[in-house]
């Protein structure tokens, strides 16, 4: 038996039956999602869709982008548009398993704090808000140059960023429904504090965790072509995003422009995706005052 | 014991545990996640050169002997040696590139808060219009920005194709105004070096765009939603019937009140913008501690990087103090 | 029957409507109305009958979704609706004056009680910052607030300190017409009272025009000279006091005035008007008070009274006075 109060959800879901009406929160999230899933596709598909082999030599380095080589060739002669391909998987990976570790042990470690309360929730509220208030990018690097260069090392880095959000806002919804009456009435039938967790508090923690994901996603894609770019990410020849923007910067200056630009509008494109999908919900969840 | 003294004192009481736990987790991920001088070195690299410097930086003592001379150490001010360019005082480096990132932040967080604030505002009094759309929009795709790309776009077309703009550094060779504060635009208005002024200013333009559009859109975003609250308020109608004017009307009543939320976003915003201005530096060559640290970084300098993020670490403390404590001054309701 | 020469306010036909979501709400619907300099008009209604909305439409500042759709608003012979907002805005504060019902969320926060004050009067005339803070502080002293408090917050007041400088605020200007609205509602009684005396004091001195908004008719009858009755965005009756208390003409004053306890007899029941407040969207057709009215007749269904005059002032709108219409 749930306690439910996912009066959040229920009403969305009512609202959409009714009339999803022409408003920009709507078209927001379905642009977002479609975005995500258009990139979750090309990753899925990369060896099938991709012309060549992105860490091979195929041409000409340098090469203006034409019919043969739609987004030019880099510095070492590589398609660029294979790369990208491939790229999305190592970027969608990073983040997937990133926002899923976070995720993890952010929200148990909230509900507990927040339940539990007293010196404990004290000690690590503090360690967490002062992770939260210390520049994310930063915090990745220092994680990141203790690691060495790769893939799992730096969804490590972005795991510990993103723990404190979700953190932070699983406390806080705990410690205001712990306070209320309903909570207080399965208490007093002798409900177990294991139950009260899980059957009570959890399932109205969890409405609000898709938006922070979301936001979280579109931050790590930031922050992660963030360490590529500045050299503590992959280890090339490996076709990532951010890694890809750096090389190709030397060039610009010769109006070589595709090598750096074409990465960097994927690495846009992805968060926009994320964002749009996040502000949206948050919209369509929350209706923000102001309105009429 | 006024509420205000309390306050404060609270206020700064907070402040140092704060601290504590910011420079035991850089302690911690620096020793702890992984052999810094092997990460530093390479796994090849041979076993006793390790030792060696392993033993000169004091990685073999125990631990909290560590942590505590490291502590220590940051009391007085030392936040280690560089290990590359002959054991010269991190700090001392660090002091050399800040003004270059003081320089560059102050102007972009300038522009972000202006551009963010007045589309805050445009976008609120236009309310469900397509100018608010097209504001909402902003609010989002700027945050979406990743930096090096929009700085690498507006160096191709306004250095690189138009030629308007320097794409790189801070000034011209041989421009340099004489050293007074370290901020040139400051230092070449001081000296009435006017070419030097104009050099810097240019210099300044497209990193200052660049991080600036970023930081803006929290901005707008903010500015919209607390004026949107505002202007629904009794007195912003009691204002207009009082025959004020419109502006009168939005600046003075309603943005005033809007205004404090946005201040404690512009606390929060300096971690977004210390992150963001390590981007833009790199992007731009721009010689502040971003470049600086980036540099490090590659020459795996270990204990270089472990005093500038401690630096930096200590900065986002002190910023978030003195905001909290600007409030006093703004809120006038904490402090009767 | 006209009011000549001193006529101070004259609405004719003014119709105010919201367009909203749900509906077009018909908030005032076809007001005849008009008052003389220097009197006091006690604009009596339930919530929801339209009477803030009048009074925020004379000076034009309904809030969207609402808009003035038809109707004159004649101010000492100008017409309101024709004026631009630049107009409009030299008469707001400075002519026509506007008293909000709650103080606490009237004033700006973060604004000193004096700078209110003074920053209205340097808005609308052309003297120096310092002849301003003077007269700040004379309208203070005159509403009763210590000059020490000049510099203030308004969270450092009491609700009725914050009433009585809204009051200094209207009065700023020396305007010919103050409209108030629900003034004392958000007080408690023995401020209400305190505030209703201030009022009628400021009155001697200023000499203004009055329409004090309320929905409680005891206020209305301590210091009205007229009394308009609104329901459901009409006005269905308009009386000099003496005569609405003595002699209510319409169904629902005399209604509203049997409902009102009377403390002096004993064994009372009490007395309340029947049915449900109405929907200003689709609203009761032909006389909308018909459905709680206990005289109603089938004309009552199917037209809406018109403006008949009963006695020497003010009219009502009831098909019962139809034989005793004066015209």
């Amino acid at each position: 038996m749930t306690a439910s109060f996912s009066k959040p959800i229920s009403s969305a879901l009512r609202e959409l039956k009714l009339s999803v009406r022409k408003e920009l929160k709507y078209y927001f999230t379905f642009t977002g999602f479609g975005i995500i899933a258009f990139f979750v596709v090309i990753a899925v598909l990369a060896p099938y869709i991709s012309p060549y082999d992105p860490v091979k030599k195929v041409g000409d380095p340098l090469t203006e982008p034409s019919l043969k080589f739609p987004m030019g060739t880099d510095g070492l002669g590589r398609d660029i548009l294979s790369r990208i391909i491939y790229g999305t998987r190592i970027v969608l990976r990073i983040t997937l398993i990133s926002m899923a570790l976070s995720l993890l042990i952010g929200v148990p470690l909230g509900l507990a704090s927040g339940y539990i309360g007293g010196k404990l929730d004290s000690l690590i509220s503090l360690l967490m808000d002062s992770l939260y208030a210390f520049p994310g990018l930063i915090l990745a690097i220092a994680l990141a140059v203790m690691q060495g260069p790769g893939e799992m090392p730096m969804a490590t880095s972005l795991t510990v960023v993103y723990i404190p959000t979700y953190f932070r806002m699983v406390r806080g919804e705990t410690l205001s429904i712990k306070e209320s009456l309903f909570v207080e009435a399965a208490r007093a039938i002798g409900a177990k504090n294991r139950v009260i967790i899980f059957s009570y508090i959890f399932p109205n923690v969890i409405p609000s965790i898709p938006v922070i994901l979301s936001l979280n996603a579109a931050d790590a894609v930031l922050t992660a072509a963030a360490l590529s770019f500045i050299g503590l990410g992959i280890t090339a020849p490996t076709p990532d995003w951010g890694f890809d923007l750096r090389m190709g910067y030397p060039y610009l200056t010769s109006k070589i422009w595709w090598p750096s630009a074409f990465p960097g509008l994927m690495i846009v494109l992805l968060t926009l995706g994320f964002s749009l999908f996040g502000e949206g919900l948050t919209e369509i969840l929350n209706p923000r005052l102001g309105g009429r | 014991m006024s509420t205000l003294r309390v306050y404060i004192v609270r206020r700064l009481l907070l402040a140092i545990p704060m601290i504590l736990v910011l420079l035991t987790i850089v302690f911690l991920i620096m020793r702890a996640v992984g052999d810094p001088v092997s990460a530093i070195l390479g796994a090849h690299a041979p076993r006793e050169q390790i030792e060696r410097i392993k033993a000169k930086l004091g990685l073999n003592d125990p631990l909290h002997i560590q942590y505590l001379s490291y502590l220590w150490g940051i009391l007085r001010l030392d936040l280690g040696r560089s290990m590359i360019w002959g054991q010269r005082p991190v700090l001392e480096e660090i002091m050399e590139h800040f003004p270059a990132t003081l320089e560059l932040s102050i102007s972009a967080f300038v522009f972000s808060v202006v551009i963010g604030v007045f589309t805050g505002i445009f976008s609120a009094c236009r309310y469900n219009r397509p100018p608010d759309h097209i504001f909402r929009l902003y609010g989002i795709i700027t945050y979406a920005i990743f930096i090096p790309w929009l700085g690498m776009l507006l160096q191709l077309i306004f250095g690189v194709y138009l030629g308007w703009l320097p794409t790189s550094g801070r000034i011209d060779p041989f421009m340099t105004p004489k050293m007074v504060t370290g901020l040139y635009i400051l230092d070449s208005l001081i000296t009435f070096n006017i070419p030097s002024l104009i050099s810097a200013v240019r210099h300044l333009i497209l990193p200052t765009v660049t991080l600036g559009f970023y930081l803006s859109g929290i901005y707008t975003r903010l500015t919209r939603a607390h004026m949107l609250d505002v202007l629904q308020r009794d007195f912003i109608t009691a204002a207009r019937a009082r025959g004020l004017s419109e502006r009168v009307v939005i600046y003075r009543h309603a943005l005033k009140n809007a205004f404090i939320p946005i201040l404690t976003m512009m606390g929060l915003q300096f971690a977004a913008l210390l992150a963001g201005a390590i981007l833009t530096e790199t992007t731009f060559s721009w010689p502040g501690m971003g470049t600086f640290l980036a540099e490090r970084i590659l020459y795996r300098d270990f204990t270089t990087v472990q005093g500038t993020i401690v630096f930096f670490a200590i900065l986002v403390v002190l910023v978030s103090l003195i905001v909290d404590l600007l409030y006093v001054y703004i809120d006038p309701r904490i402090r009767y | 029957m006209n009011i000549t020469g001193g006529e101070l306010l004259r609405l004719e036909n003014l119709k105010v409507y919201y367009y909203t979501m749900d509906g077009l709400v018909r908030a005032v619907d076809g007001i005849d109305f008009y008052m003389g300099m220097g009197e006091t008009v006690g604009l009596v209604g339930e919530s929801g009958s339209g009477k803030s909305t009048l009074g925020l439409s004379i000076l034009k500042l309904v809030p969207p979704p609402g808009r003035i759709v038809d109707g004159r608003i004649l101010f000492k012979g100008v017409d309101l609706v024709e004026l631009s907002e630049d107009e409009m805005r030299r008469i707001r504060g400075k002519h026509i004056s506007l008293v909000f019902q709650d103080p606490a969320t009237s004033l700006n926060p973060l604004m000193k009680i004096g700078d209110h004050i003074v920053e209205t009067i340097l808005a609308h005339e052309n003297v120096s910052r310092d002849e301003a803070v003077r007269r700040a502080y004379t309208l203070l002293e005159d509403v009763g607030i210590l000059p020490e408090r000049f510099n203030d917050y308004p969270h450092q007041f009491s609700g009725g300190m914050r009433q009585r400088a809204m009051i200094a605020l209207a009065l700023a200007l020396k305007p010919d017409l103050v409209i108030a609205d629900e003034p004392t509602s958000a007080l408690d009684v023995i401020v209400q009272h305190q505030i209703l005396e201030l009022m009628k004091k400021l009155r001697e001195a200023y000499g203004m025009g009055m329409i004090l908004i309320t929905h409680d008719i005891s206020i209305a009858s301590e210091i009205a000279d007229k009394i308009a009755l609104m329901y459901a965005g009409h006005l269905v009756e308009y009386s000099d006091t003496g005569s609405f208390f003595e002699e209510p003409l319409h169904p629902y004053a005399e209604a509203l005035l049997k409902a009102v306890p009377n403390i002096q007899l004993s064994d009372q029941k009490l007395r309340y008007i029947p049915g449900m407040p109405p929907d200003l969207i689709n609203p009761p057709s032909g006389c909308r008070f018909h459905p709680r009215c206990s005289y109603a007749t089938s004309i009552c269904r199917e037209k809406e009274p018109p403006k008949l005059e009963v006695r020497r002032e003010g009219f009502v709108r009831c098909f019962r006075y139809v034989s005793r219409d004066s015209l």
